[in-house]
């Protein structure tokens, strides 16, 4: 060792056991070594206990009955031959089904809240603050219950149904509408509907490139609308009406027939849209606060109504800000979609997590897959919004 | 830092070989060691396990927790309660939270036979049953057709339902709650026609409707459900104390033996009540516990009959009528075997 300073001087030849690359590399190691062999002796342990205890384990009962049913389902279930893995796929589309409806609705009030709290109507901006406020103070649970309660309460019993125009009836079981009934002809519908999304987009490339050469903007919205309304309803037309309704019947109890739109899902809607809307109008507010009031000086100098000005140069710099805060918002939405099982919604958690957990007591299993399911809708959802960010972000030259 | 972690990792190690060891000398001598008693009760329903306003427990089902905490302690209250819903009971069990559940808990095959639990006897003969609202005109389950059910999801309940109105060939509309309280609540504000449960469920739910006289229990009864206290699987010895906490309290009701008398009764001549106060035998002794286990039971807690009566019987709110749940000797089905 009385060595050393003559080999510290040569730093080429420093021996392995103080190299830094080589010390970092042997940490790394033993790290993941240990954190592996933790992982290792917790899933033995518990695969252990539960042999030593005969709880049953393992994924087999996937394939067994079920035995239970579910009001709201988008797949055919029912108590007789359904299974609990098919339980699992209808509390998971009862969730999808929310969430996605809740990401686009509360995208549209945040947006419209965040730009109301800005704007310079007094009165406007502050019934926006308000709204914001009231709504991220208070639990989003609390709400929940409020919501249900308030579209149940002053709804009539199913015998004395408030009947709209079009054999609609509103009650305390939900909304039932006509049950639209396709006949095979009704593809051709459809089929004319994907021909005029084409066409729509087709026409708005085209109609860009001839803006950009010739400089003669074209109704875009109005064109597009057109199309992808206008044909398919010729087309319904021509093939002689292809569609009918199953009407609802008044019966001992509730109307029967029909499609019935529930008020737990009707809850569930609103409690996330708005609960979630008062967030993202706080980050739409934060993105356009964001944008230097020079570049709206610049832009009105160019001559630009307020219109597009906002459309052409503020909303996009602003969406840079916005972007990554608002993908937090849509997981935080997905993941708050299981408190729907304080008010009766059937979505994943309640029926997988809640029910089949608690029908074949497989705890570990259920809470593993569930775990997995959020994780994967999370990590889907970040992947698309990490995308669309890639795609809006400030392209440097 | 080498040392320091060889020196953690020798104590993690040792620290698990000590946590294999305590296992073994079974759950019995943990509750004595530790001296208190973890009962998992229902998160409150009248009659069976509800805590008051100052947080004190009662019930059937609670009675059986002081029953045994009296056995092992002489002290009825030396038992930590802890509420547990119906999707949580059973892992909370398993994992070892409470020593034993004793909350209405539906006794079948599949879970004595694959959760890794054992079920101790059977404290409450029930059956699931239907309420409705009396202005609906309903007098029978079986003209439920078309109707919306309210229930409380992660049970049999939800099971027997399904196959009620499958074998009725009736159709239906289930609404399933996290909690009893929302279920109830549900029914309330008019979401269903009906709510179920199990009957004694019924009465004591209907006891939280505003108007409880409104609403009437049809008579069908559509399930068994024979309620009782749940144990871990293998450790037997805990498994006898809580059979026979729940044994003798059946025995000294059918021997006459009460809160009242059971001082008097350890003079008594008669061979049967003598081993049950523990003058004559060592029945005690047998699964770990003092002879004298029984009469601390009726001494504090009283036997099954009282514990009946004023829980849920005729000195309660609830005012459920023994039924089923009277002794063999009056026609019903409550049966202990004898301490000899």
């Amino acid at each position: 060792m009385s060595t050393i300073p003559t080999e510290t001087a040569q730093p080429g030849r420093a021996s392995l056991f103080y190299d830094p690359k080589i010390r970092g590399y042997v940490y790394q190691i033993v790290l993941i070594a240990v954190v592996g062999f933790l992982i290792w002796s917790a899933a033995s342990n518990a695969i252990e206990n539960l042999r030593a205890q005969k709880i049953a384990s393992g994924l087999g009962f996937w394939h067994n009955a079920a035995g239970f049913d579910v009001n709201q389902k988008l797949i055919p279930f029912s108590a007789s031959g359904s299974t609990y893995g098919q339980a699992f796929w209808v509390g998971l589309l009862n969730t999808l089904l929310v969430a996605a409806i809740g990401i686009v609705l509360s995208t549209f009030l945040g947006f419209f809240v965040g730009v109301a709290r800005l704007s310079s109507n007094w009165v406007l901006s502050k019934l926006a603050m308000i709204y914001v406020e009231v709504i991220r103070n208070l639990p989003l649970l609390l709400q929940l219950f409020f919501w249900y309660n308030a579209v149940l309460k002053p709804l009539p019993d199913a015998r004395n149904s408030i009947a709209l125009p079009g054999s609609i009836f509103l009650n305390n079981r939900g909304l039932i509408l006509p049950n639209p009934q396709f006949a095979p002809a009704f593809q051709a519908v459809v089929i004319a509907f994907f021909i005029a999304v084409v066409a729509a987009i087709a026409f708005y490339t085209w109609s860009k490139k001839q803006q950009e050469r010739t400089g003669r903007q074209y109704p875009n919205g109005l064109i597009s609308l057109g199309l992808i309304l206008g044909v398919p309803l010729l087309v319904y037309f021509i093939a002689g009406q292809p569609l009918s309704f199953e009407l609802p019947q008044q019966g001992r109890f509730n109307l029967t027939g029909g499609l019935q739109i529930f008020p737990e899902f009707v809850a569930l809607l609103i409690g996330l849209t708005t609960y979630t809307a008062g967030f993202i109008a706080e980050v739409v507010r934060a993105g356009i606060l964001a944008v230097s009031k020079g570049q709206t000086e610049a832009a009105n100098a160019l001559g630009l109504r307020a219109g597009p000005t906002l459309k052409l140069v503020v909303i996009p710099q602003a969406m840079r800000v916005i972007i990554p805060p608002l993908t937090s918002n849509y997981l935080n939405l997905t993941k708050n979609s299981s408190l729907a099982v304080a008010i009766g919604y059937p979505d994943l958690v309640q029926v997988f997590t809640g029910t089949v957990l608690n029908q074949t007591g497989q705890a570990l299993e259920v809470v593993a897959i569930t775990m997995a399911v959020y994780l994967t809708i999370s990590l889907v959802t970040s992947l698309f919004m990490n995308i669309y960010n890639k795609r809006m972000a400030l392209v440097e030259r | 830092m080498k040392k320091i972690f060889a020196a953690a990792l020798v104590a993690a190690a040792t620290t698990v070989c000590v946590g294999g060891a305590q296992a073994q000398t079974g759950l019995l001598g943990q509750i004595k060691t530790k001296g208190v008693l973890t009962c998992g009760v229902g998160p409150g329903l009248a009659g069976f396990g509800i805590p008051d306003a100052q947080g004190v427990w009662s019930g059937l089902d609670v009675d059986l927790c002081r029953a045994i905490s009296a056995a092992i302690f002489n002290d009825p209250n030396k038992v930590k309660y802890i509420p547990l819903s119906s999707k949580d009971r059973f892992t909370a069990l398993q994992s070892g939270e409470v020593d034993l559940l004793s909350r209405n808990t539906t006794w079948t095959m599949s879970r004595d036979t694959s959760l890794g639990l054992n079920f101790a006897g059977i404290n409450y003969y029930d059956g699931q049953g239907f309420l409705v609202r009396k202005k609906l005109g309903v007098d029978s389950a079986l003209k439920l057709a078309g109707a919306s059910v309210c229930t409380q999801q992660g049970t049999t309940t939800e099971l027997n339902l399904a196959d009620f109105f499958r074998a009725n060939k009736m159709k239906y509309e289930v609404v399933a709650f996290a909690s009893a309280d929302e279920t109830i609540k549900a029914y309330e504000s008019g979401r269903c026609d009906a709510f179920t449960t199990d009957a004694s469920g019924l009465y004591a739910e209907r006891l939280k409707l505003s108007v409880p006289a409104d609403h009437i229990v049809l008579p069908e009864i559509i399930s068994k459900e024979p309620l009782g206290p749940v144990v871990r699987h293998g450790d037997d010895n805990w498994l006898d104390v809580v059979k026979w906490t729940h044994f003798a309290m059946l025995n000294a009701e059918e021997l006459g033996i009460t809160k009242a008398n059971v001082d008097e009764m350890l003079k008594s001549e008669n061979p049967e009540i003598k081993r049950v106060v523990g003058t004559e035998g060592k029945f005690g002794e047998a699964i770990g516990l003092t002879n004298d286990w029984a009469y601390r039971i009726v001494k504090h807690v009283g036997n099954y009959g009282e514990s009946f009566e004023k829980n849920v019987g005729t000195g309660s709110l609830l005012k459920i009528a023994r039924g089923q749940n009277a002794l063999w000797t009056k026609g019903g089905l409550q049966y202990a075997p004898p301490i000899r």
